[in-house]
């Protein structure tokens, strides 16, 4: 048994830090938030940091356990988000507690997420590489176009929906326009709190690490790392990437149902590829398959522009710049080598003094 | 337990020992063709039960194709095989394992990312039983199954001595390690046809001895049907109860090591002709 | 008629896609790497174009050749500065810098011209004319659509005799085969790379002041979404391959335009994008593209 505990640590006790890291970074904010040492800015950043870093991580189930490709992450949380809204309008006369709502109608938008991204597996399970890549950011933009021409409202009868414009959706008088076509989601009640976003990173974490170290997340893994030997032991590519990809994209709806009630109104045009690309560069910068970085690169990226702010217009130079040199510098063999030895240097003096 | 060839009602060949239970492959006429190219052609092979069979060749001549046609990496385009008396037509690799056999590659495929451990476990995946669901919500299932599933991992390693192994990193192993932790995987499926290709490659010679007990240790133990690919002629003489030469996709000779080893057929294949005097 | 003038208007923008999609392929086949910036580049030969006629005065001709000759060294200066420290790096990593590439152009060009839009001048216009009238005023071909064809079919045929027959072309094919064995062979494998870097990018200005003359608003991120149009068309017609980059272009910008003149405005892309995932589905690797198979 003893043994047994000591074999179960590494991976263990690596999930525990994360879940701490989070744990604290949330009291630390909660403390700021209630001393008002937050700036404005900040404040609003808190939730959409959330929903980033929700987003890194269930990208990274994609991306690093299962190995593919995806530039259209953006079109999940699109989904979610946009039906999260519509559901959340819907549901607020029958349910009135606000914390409620908002469980209901990002769950709404979770479902709705993993409903599209059932279309979405069957590329993925025939494709592969850039030419998923591609498949991938086609049926982003595609979401984000057909979101651009629908148009939804709500009166005493029920929902509405139209692909023309908001006349024909025929409504009563009372009937209020919730999705305008291009104009996105107005009137958004704003229902997302720092503790709504850090449950969530918390169920998050819960579900991406325990499905990696059980026996669907070791069966995506083989397939990435070897589709024939995996094959060959009787794993099925299918069963297993679906799951992955399934429970990805349901993570991604609930992260947008998150965002998108910490605005009043949210355009399509928000969860672009440019969105998409963002979401995989904090996955990327934060280490392929390592969970705990992404949601580092994910927190940080989102609040590098704010600190940039001295650099007035500069600073979307300046951010891609840093990008480009920690690309550089954290995968050039010869800067990696320099830095590897630099800190092997301290640990043996480290162990010396010990 | 070297037992003598004797021959069975279809004609072929098996250890004496397997005479009385039916053989566990076979391979009728057996064929592929690539681009009009006659990979393998009318292979016809027999196995039984317990026996260490062996299949040898030049290089090119065919080998690896047949573990690729058993295993359905390729279907073959012509004639049949008989997993355990049943027809594996139309079956995916998949299905191909879980109906019993079970391969090593030529180039070591391991999941180099994951533990040895974990790689163990992928090939145990289909015995276990709990759901995703289990898994993600850490049910008692999950913790029952991944208990035993440790527990018949750390045997399946102790096999090679590979027990203290089980945390480092699959990519990270030497080379003889790695084919050793191959063949544990192939067995964590629990096949009743082991295919080894080219088990000894690149092993120095009291290597390939441990590895030649080992196999025989394996066939002892889970009473399976080992077919290996190997160059190494001493290992494939001393271990081998009935071995296939394949040359340019064709069998050219079958039989004991004996009979091989005096077979002038296999010796201008290797050799090539005698000059006439 | 109707029919006919979306056909023409169709391939000519299919052609504008071609050409930056064989720029695409080229670097693509070479470093193995989906340049994300190439976009940009198309951008960026255009403001280069609108500001030697615009402030400078300069007639067309060497202004497009200032264009080119600007992306050119900007091609090989991105590739030596970004990419290339990056060459033995997980291709993910690569990509991401090409996005940050991507970002520092972009913002680099808002810096300097500013967010307002351009309007490019017209070149194509002889004897005060900018088409030609065909069947009695029934069928109008601009001038520029009928340069852009001619121009994507010149620049194919060039690039097919360049990588077939020329030295430096066969050096290209074959660092795009083994980086290693050409270096054994003697092959300067950065220098070829950087040629390669070089070419996209001269194409991808050709592409930009096209691009602007048929649609005269220039801003920073005009070459954005041209970019990703591209890159769906390269791998449509299988990346890596030169008539594929052709083939791919030409019916994306023909299935664009038939989809804005008769389905919807606001779906063309979405329609675009539908029909190439459809295509890969039936041919995963593009319509001319080799399906390599895994050697067990």
């Amino acid at each position: 048994m003893a043994t047994k505990l000591k074999r179960m640590a590494p991976s263990t006790r690596s999930s525990f830090l994360t879940y701490g890291m989070v744990i604290a970074a949330y009291v630390v904010m909660q403390a700021m938030l209630s001393g008002g040492l937050l700036t404005s800015s900040l404040k609003g950043m808190l939730v959409p940091i959330c929903a980033y870093v929700v987003m890194a991580v269930s990208l990274n189930l994609t991306v690093g356990i299962m190995g593919e490709l995806s530039l259209g992450h953006a079109g999940f949380m699109s989904v979610g988000a946009f039906t999260a809204v519509i559901a959340a309008a819907a549901l607020q006369n029958t349910v009135s507690n606000g914390p409620l709502r908002l469980v209901m109608s990002m769950a709404v938008g979770g479902v709705f997420a993993g409903l599209v991204s059932l279309i979405v597996v069957v590329p993925v399970l025939r494709l592969r590489g850039d030419y998923l890549a591609i498949v991938t950011l086609a049926f982003g933009e595609i979401i984000k176009n057909i979101i651009n021409c629908v148009y939804v409202g709500m009166d005493g009868t029920g929902l509405h929906f139209s692909m023309k414009d908001a006349a024909s959706l025929g409504m009563a008088a009372d009937g209020k326009v919730l999705l305008q076509g291009p104009m996105g989601a107005v009137g958004i009640q704003k229902l997302s709190t720092l503790t709504a976003g850090f449950l969530l990173i918390m169920l998050t974490l819960a579900v991406v690490l325990n499905f990696i170290h059980s026996r669907a997340g070791r069966a995506v893994m083989a397939l990435r790392d070897n589709r024939i030997a995996a094959e060959s032991v009787g794993i099925s590519p299918t069963r297993y990437k679906m799951m992955a990809f399934v429970t990805s994209a349901v993570l991604a709806g609930l992260a947008g149902g998150l965002y998108a009630m910490n605005f009043s109104s949210i355009l399509a045009k928000k969860f672009d590829f440019n969105t998409s690309i963002l979401i995989l560069v904090f996955v990327v910068l934060g280490g392929m398959g390592n969970i705990r970085c992404s949601i580092i690169a994910a927190a940080a990226l989102t609040v590098l522009p704010e600190l940039l702010r001295q650099f007035a217009d500069y600073r979307m130079l300046v951010y891609a710049i840093v990008l480009i040199l920690v690309m550089i510098f954290t995968n050039n063999p010869a800067y990696k080598a320099f830095f590897a030895r630099f800190r092997f240097r301290r640990k043996t003096a480290g162990k010396e003094t010990a | 337990m070297f037992s003598k060839l004797v021959p069975i009602p279809s004609g072929a060949m098996v250890p004496d020992r397997d005479v009385d239970k039916s053989p566990i492959l076979e391979c009728i006429n057996l064929g592929v063709t690539f681009g009009g190219l006659k990979a393998v052609e009318n292979f016809n092979l027999t196995i039984g039960r317990t026996e260490i069979a062996g299949l040898i060749g030049p290089n090119g001549a065919g080998k690896t194709t047949v573990f690729n046609l058993l295993t359905k990496v390729y279907q073959p385009t012509k004639g049949t095989i008989l997993l355990d008396g049943n027809d594996t037509h139309g079956m995916s690799t998949i299905q191909v394992n879980r109906a019993g056999i079970a391969r090593t590659f030529q180039n070591i495929r391991l999941f180099t990312d994951l533990t040895v451990e974990d790689n163990v476990k992928v090939g145990m995946n289909n015995a276990m039983g709990y759901n995703m669901w289990s898994g993600i919500f850490r049910l008692p299932g999950f913790w029952k199954e991944e208990k035993v599933a440790h527990q018949r991992a750390m045997e399946l390693l102790s096999i090679f001595d590979m027990q203290d192994l089980a945390d480092a990193k699959a990519g990270s192993l030497p080379y003889g390690a790695q084919r050793r932790l191959e063949i544990v995987r192939a067995l964590a499926t629990n096949p009743s046809l082991l295919l080894l290709d080219e088990p000894a490659a690149g092993m120095n010679p009291s290597e390939t001895a441990e590895l030649m007990e080992n196999i025989r240790k394996i066939r002892d133990t889970f009473q399976i049907a080992v077919l290996l690919i190997e160059h190494d002629m001493n290992l494939v003489m001393n271990i081998c109860e009935g071995i296939c030469v394949l040359n340019f996709g064709q069998v050219i000779a079958k039989g004991s090591p004996e009979d091989i080893q005096s077979n002038p057929t296999v010796i201008e294949a290797y050799l090539g002709k005698k000059k006439e005097a | 008629m109707t029919i006919l003038s979306n056909l023409i208007s169709g391939v000519s923008l299919g052609s504008i896609y071609a050409i930056i999609a064989l720029g695409y392929t080229m670097v693509y086949g070479i470093a193995k790497m989906l340049n994300f910036a190439h976009g940009d580049v198309i951008m960026v030969g255009g403001y280069l174009c609108f500001c030697s006629t615009a402030y400078l005065g300069w007639h067309p001709l060497p202004s497009v050749l200032l264009a080119m000759v600007g992306c050119t060294v900007l091609g090989i200066v991105v590739e030596r500065l970004a990419y290339k420290p990056l060459r033995s790096a997980p291709s993910l990593a690569v990509l991401i810098t090409a996005i940050g590439v991507s970002y520092f152009l972009q913002n680099a060009a808002l810096l300097l011209w500013g967010s307002d839009p351009k309007v490019f001048p017209t070149f194509f216009n002889f004897s005060g004319k900018s088409s030609w009238s065909l069947f009695g005023g029934q069928l109008n071909v601009s001038y520029v659509a009928a340069i852009t064809v001619a121009a994507c079919l010149v620049i194919m045929l060039a690039l097919t005799a360049f990588t077939g027959h020329t030295k430096m072309g066969k050096a290209m094919r074959a660092v795009s085969e083994d980086k290693g064995a050409a270096q054994l062979m003697g092959i300067d494998v950065n220098f070829t790379i950087s040629m390669t870097f070089a070419i996209g990018s001269g194409l991808a200005a050709v592409a930009g002041v096209l691009l602007c003359s048929s649609y005269p608003t220039l801003m920073p991120t005009t070459g954005s979404m041209p970019g990703i149009k591209a890159f769906t068309a390269a791998v449509f017609g299988g990346i890596g391959s030169i008539p594929g980059a052709l083939l791919g272009g030409v019916l994306l910008g023909v299935i664009e335009i038939f989809a804005r003149a008769y389905v919807s405005t606001q779906l063309s892309d979405a329609i675009v994008f539908a029909v190439l995932i459809v295509v890969l589905l039936v041919k995963p690797s593009g319509l001319l593209g080799k399906l390599v198979r895994e050697k067990v």
